[in-house]
């Protein structure tokens, strides 16, 4: 059996994973456009900030990819697949044959229709690579924008301010980190940033990035007329499915790569998993693109598993879950946070001022399927213990959850001997 | 592999396990340091005690068959042992990012505040038995293979 | 502390907390069920009350840092022989409610525990003694009436007994499990009793609280108890056991019934008891179908026909005055077994004047009874079993030596799993998780545990026992039932020995 795997993320290494847990003996080639072998991903925002080295990036040992048995194809572009020859086509001209295939492309980074965005000073924040060169770009200039107040965006701004940067984000929505969070987590978490020194500019957008003479940015000016000089442009707005070379042989896609209950596309033998691929998830009971890291790296797995034949596992289902930091200001929030009024759910909420503790859980049909944490987040685990296994909740354990003393023994007796303490897994 | 069950029945509630753990995890292995010096400077134990009415429970991680916390780890910090079955943690590796510590549907990863990493169960590395079984008074908690 | 009668301030024990060890970890706070400890929000530390201490040790056992050492209040009221604290304590308490006194577990007093003056013998030269690690030795026995003459009959096979013998309980060890009802300890220490004696090949004993669905399945290894409540009693679990056992009366507080309080009567017990939840079981003093000999006989016979004579009939006295003649009288009614309850015998609650004042030392009553019966010509007919403040291995056999078939144990049992005798079982606090049916304070006691020490104290004695036989020159239990020229007393007085029908050391 030879696997191929497009893409060297964590879903990448979640299917390297998964084959090698049932078929120790399959070829198993990684094409990845990246030069690096498997780092962690959202480590770039600590490699920004200065808080580790490169050294610490790597995901796995150096000889992860040796131990498994893996060629490994860096830097190396995926042109064309097809599906039904089963070959795929790289940028050298290669030809790759493959029994089964795994397109794990990842996500690209989103660029909104801005005047001026194309030419020199407009940068990301996805890659490493990206990184690198933010921090080089910082020893150049002192005040740069960043688009985007969603996670991202808010983790490329702490990084560069911590590189002594004047910083200012610009958000679309009213608040920060409108997808993740609420309006009362945002602004603990805005607050947070400004107190910082950092600065924050919602309800606005980039009209147009102004540049000078020399054709360098200066500055943007905002939806409202506001000018805010830089001299330099961070997109982050987020990342879109990366669908080469799915679109072009057809697969079929929405948002992102189309795939079942098995991580199987549309195609024969061609699984997709990360945030290339649109799956189902579990709160949503529907198929969506969730471009987090542990659904990437669990689509991958099950890809993985059962992309050998030996098992056929259905996935269990994404689950929205973002936990990060800003300046010791720990946050978590998991699953559905902001339900419609039509979803028909029971939303709680509970801030600390003082302490500068937020609690958000969200209710449905007496189960609980999302939450968010601010500052107090010890006991998040128990929190999503209760929407991952949908657990039925009474009045007085919802109560308990409310009162933010989740434990185990409020599970149900039978969850807690079947789940918790297993006779074996 | 060898894992610690909790037995609910007859666990009485007395946290000796916790205090067992964090002296095990200490640098002076002296109970009373540990918890004046050491807990001042971060040190947790990896086991909690659970209280409902009259029941109680201690529990820590489970060593997952497959874990989520190691799915959710960004920095590599958290892994599968192959041989031992064992879910380890690298602290070296760890940024303090907490994903894991909301991903772990059971609640069992905690906060070492003032590291900035998490703490866990690492079912005493190094010892035949984990403390926490060894110093339970009322056998409540057991390791074994199940 | 303040604020409170001036008499409870006369507390027994002070609790000495080394505070360059204590860690302020709580496990006193939670261990304590008399909330003698407490955490002190205003201090920020843990603090603790003397006035509560009942001085069970359950903190000293359990600190992990060791630095909580329980002593008696060194606090001392003028000396004087006749007034002692003791009574003084006795009179402020009484001063203050108004009741008789209660206490838990037997007596504490000091009156003459006569297993201390007695001594066994050993061979030298002559009859030399035996090595239980290389020979055989004998620890089993057989409760249960014995027939006057055994019949033998000669067949192709060999002889066969011609006698029919009648029910007997079959003892691995010459000790079983005393009474302690369902209710008045709990269902943990049942379990373990019922598992500890299956392993062990002996018998427990249900006492007067019924028999929990789950434990039929020990039923070889149980007796269940009829007492004056009748409380758990009806046609399955007559048949439940290896032996029904109709108590008449205890050892701690002859004379008077039972009581135990609606506090430790919970759902479990209550289904077993078949009483309401909560409210008190109360046993009459007397069996109210029992006022004579005949009578007894009525009810020994009755049950027989209940369980078609298929298990022996106990039956229990407290050792009073006229034991040997209310013995002969039982022996005589069809009792396949007799135990004599000593004074020092245990209890989950008496009235202290009672536990303290009335009976008589058991090795008293036990010389008596054996003597009686044998003269009687009817010692075979029943089999002789003492309670009642069995500490070692070494008062089993001198019991034995004394006269008795076998022994009950419970105070030993349960101090094998932790009791620390403070006394206070009638609160249902035990914090040892005994004498308690409070679902937070029972399940510290483990059954796998408490099994395993139970069997372990057992099998413990009867290494001792089996070593103390060989000594004498005797490779089994039975060569020294009544083999009183085993023993001699010291300190005693003739009246004493006499009684005891024993020599004094020396002759």
């Amino acid at each position: 059996m030879t696997y191929v795997i497009v893409g060297n993320g964590v879903a990448s290494v979640g299917a390297i994973e998964g084959i090698r847990k049932l078929d120790k003996e399959g070829r198993i080639i990684v094409v990845s456009e990246e030069n690096t072998p498997t780092y962690g991903r959202p480590l770039i925002s600590y490699f920004l900030a200065g808080k580790i080295g490169l050294d610490r990036m790597s995901l796995r040992p150096d000889d992860y990819y040796e131990k498994n048995n893996i060629e490994l194809k860096l830097g190396s572009r995926v042109t064309a697949l097809d599906p039904g020859k089963k070959t795929i086509t790289l940028a050298s001209g290669e030809s790759l044959g493959y029994d089964k295939l795994l397109l794990a492309t990842g996500g690209i980074p989103f660029m909104p229709p801005i005047k001026g965005l194309e030419g020199s000073g407009i940068y990301n924040f996805t890659t490493l690579a990206h990184a690198e060169t933010l921090i080089q770009l910082s020893q150049a200039i002192r005040k740069v924008v960043v688009i985007g107040g969603g996670l991202i965006g808010l983790k490329a701004a702490e990084g560069l301010f911590d590189n002594g940067l004047s910083v200012t984000i610009v958000e679309l929505a009213p608040r920060v980190l409108s997808a993740a969070f609420d309006d009362v987590a945002g602004k603990l978490v805005s607050n947070r940033l400004e107190n910082e020194g950092l600065h924050i500019r919602c309800g606005n957008t980039v009209e147009e990035v102004l540049r000078g003479d020399n054709g360098d940015v200066v500055g943007v000016r905002l939806t409202n007329g506001d000018v805010l000089e830089c001299e330099a442009v961070v997109v982050a707005i987020g990342v879109v499915p990366s669908l080469c070379p799915a679109k072009e042989a057809g697969l079929n896609i929405r948002r992102g790569i189309k795939v079942d209950d098995y991580l199987q596309t549309s195609a024969a033998d061609v699984y997709a998993a990360g945030d290339a691929a649109e799956a189902y998830d579990m709160i949503m009971d529907d198929a969506r693109v969730t471009p987090i890291w542990p659904n990437a790296y669990s689509q991958g797995y099950y890809a993985g598993m059962n992309m050998t034949e030996k098992k056929k596992e259905k996935h269990p289902g994404g689950l929205a879950m973002n936990a990060i930091a800003f300046y010791g200001m720990a946050t978590a929030s998991l699953g559905l946070v902001n339900p419609a009024p039509e979803d028909g759910c029971d939303v709680f909420t509970y801030v600390d001022e003082e302490r500068q503790a937020y609690r958000k859980l969200v209710f449905r049909n007496d189960k609980l399927i999302g939450y968010v944490l601010v500052g107090d987040i010890d006991f998040a685990g128990l929190y999503t213990g209760f929407v991952r296994f949908q657990l039925p909740l009474t009045d007085e354990v919802k109560q308990d959850l409310k009162d933010g003393q989740p434990s185990a023994l409020l599970w149900p007796e039978h969850d807690f001997e079947t789940r918790w303490t297993p006779e074996c897994e | 592999m060898r894992r610690v069950y909790p037995n609910k029945d007859f666990c009485i509630g007395c946290h000796i396990c916790e205090l067992a753990c964090l002296t095990a995890h200490s640098e002076s292995k002296d109970l009373i340091i540990a918890v004046r010096e050491e807990q001042a400077s971060g040190l947790r134990p990896c086991k909690a005690v659970y209280e409902k009415g009259p029941v109680c429970v201690s529990l820590s991680c489970r060593h997952c068959e497959n874990p989520t916390c190691v799915t959710a780890c960004i920095s590599g910090a958290l892994y599968k042992d192959e041989e031992t079955g064992k879910t380890k943690y690298d602290e070296s590796k760890c940024v303090g990012c907490w994903s894991c510590l909301m991903a772990c549907p059971f609640g069992a990863i905690r906060r070492n505040p003032s590291k900035g990493k998490i703490i866990k169960c690492d079912l005493c590395e190094g010892r035949d038995m984990p403390a926490c079984v060894q110093a339970c008074p009322n056998a409540a908690l057991s390791y074994e293979d199940r | 502390m303040l604020f409170k009668p001036i008499s409870q301030n006369f507390n027994d024990f002070v609790i000495d907390r080394d505070k360059e060890r204590c860690i302020n970890c709580e496990v006193c706070v939670r261990q304590c069920s008399y909330e003698a400890h407490f955490w002190d929000d205003a201090r920020q530390c843990v603090m603790h009350d003397n006035t509560k201490c009942v001085g069970c040790h359950r903190c000293e056992a359990l600190c992990p840092t060791g630095c909580l050492t329980i002593k008696k209040n060194p606090a001392d009221f003028r000396d004087n022989a006749l007034w002692t604290p003791t009574y003084m304590k006795h009179i402020y308490k009484q001063g203050d409610t108004g009741g008789i006194l209660l206490s838990g577990m037997g007596s504490p007093s000091a009156k003459p525990i006569y297993w201390d003056n007695l001594q066994l013998d050993a061979s030298q030269v002559t009859n030399p003694s035996i090595d239980p690690l290389r020979e055989p030795m004998e620890l089993r026995t057989y409760l249960g009436s014995k027939p006057d003459k055994v019949e033998v009959e000669e067949t192709p096979e060999g002889p066969r007994l011609k006698t029919k013998i009648g029910p007997q309980i079959k003892l691995e060890y010459p000790m079983m499990f005393s009474a302690m009802s369902f209710g008045s300890i709990n269902f943990n220490l049942h379990k373990a009793m019922a598992m500890a004696a299956t392993e062990l090949g002996i018998v427990y004993n249900t006492g007067e609280g019924g028999l929990h669905p789950t434990l039929y399945k020990y039923g070889a290894n149980t007796i269940v108890q009829v007492a004056s409540g009748r409380f758990g009693v009806h046609k399955d679990y007559l048949n439940a056991g290896a032996a029904i056992e109709i108590k008449v009366g205890q050892g701690a507080k002859p004379g008077i019934g039972g009581h135990l309080p609606g506090e430790k009567i919970d759902e479990e017990v209550s289904k077993t008891r078949m009483v309401p939840v909560g409210s008190d079981a109360i046993s009459p003093a007397p069996h109210h179908d029992i006022y004579s000999i005949e009578d007894l006989l009525q009810l020994i016979y009755a049950l027989k026909e209940a369980t078609e004579y298929r298990v022996p009939v106990s039956v229990k006295i407290a050792a009073v005055h006229n034991a040997p003649a209310i013995a002969s009288g039982i022996v005589r009614a069809g009792a396949d077994i007799v135990v004599l309850d000593g004074f020092r015998g245990g209890t989950g609650a008496a009235p202290t004047m009672i536990r303290d004042n009335v009976g008589i030392p058991v090795e008293l009553a036990l010389a008596q009874v054996d003597n009686r019966l044998r003269d009687e010509g009817i010692r075979n007919w029943a089999s002789l079993v003492v309670a009642g403040g069995t500490r070692c291995s070494a008062d089993v056999i001198k019991a034995i030596a004394l006269g008795a078939d076998a022994v009950y144990i419970a105070t030993s049992a349960l101090v094998a799993v932790g009791c620390t005798l403070c006394g206070r079982c009638y609160t249902g606090k035990c914090p040892w998780g005994i004498a308690t049916n409070e679902a937070r304070l029972k399940k510290r006691q483990n059954p796998e545990i408490a099994a395993k020490r139970l069997t372990n104290l057992v099998k413990a004695w009867g290494h001792e026992i089996q070593e103390m036989l060989g000594g004498m020159g005797l490779n089994s239990i039975e060569s020294l039932r009544g083999n009183r020229d085993k023993l001699r007393g010291i300190g005693l007085n003739e009246v004493e020995l006499d009684i005891l029908g024993v020599k004094h050391a020396g002759r």
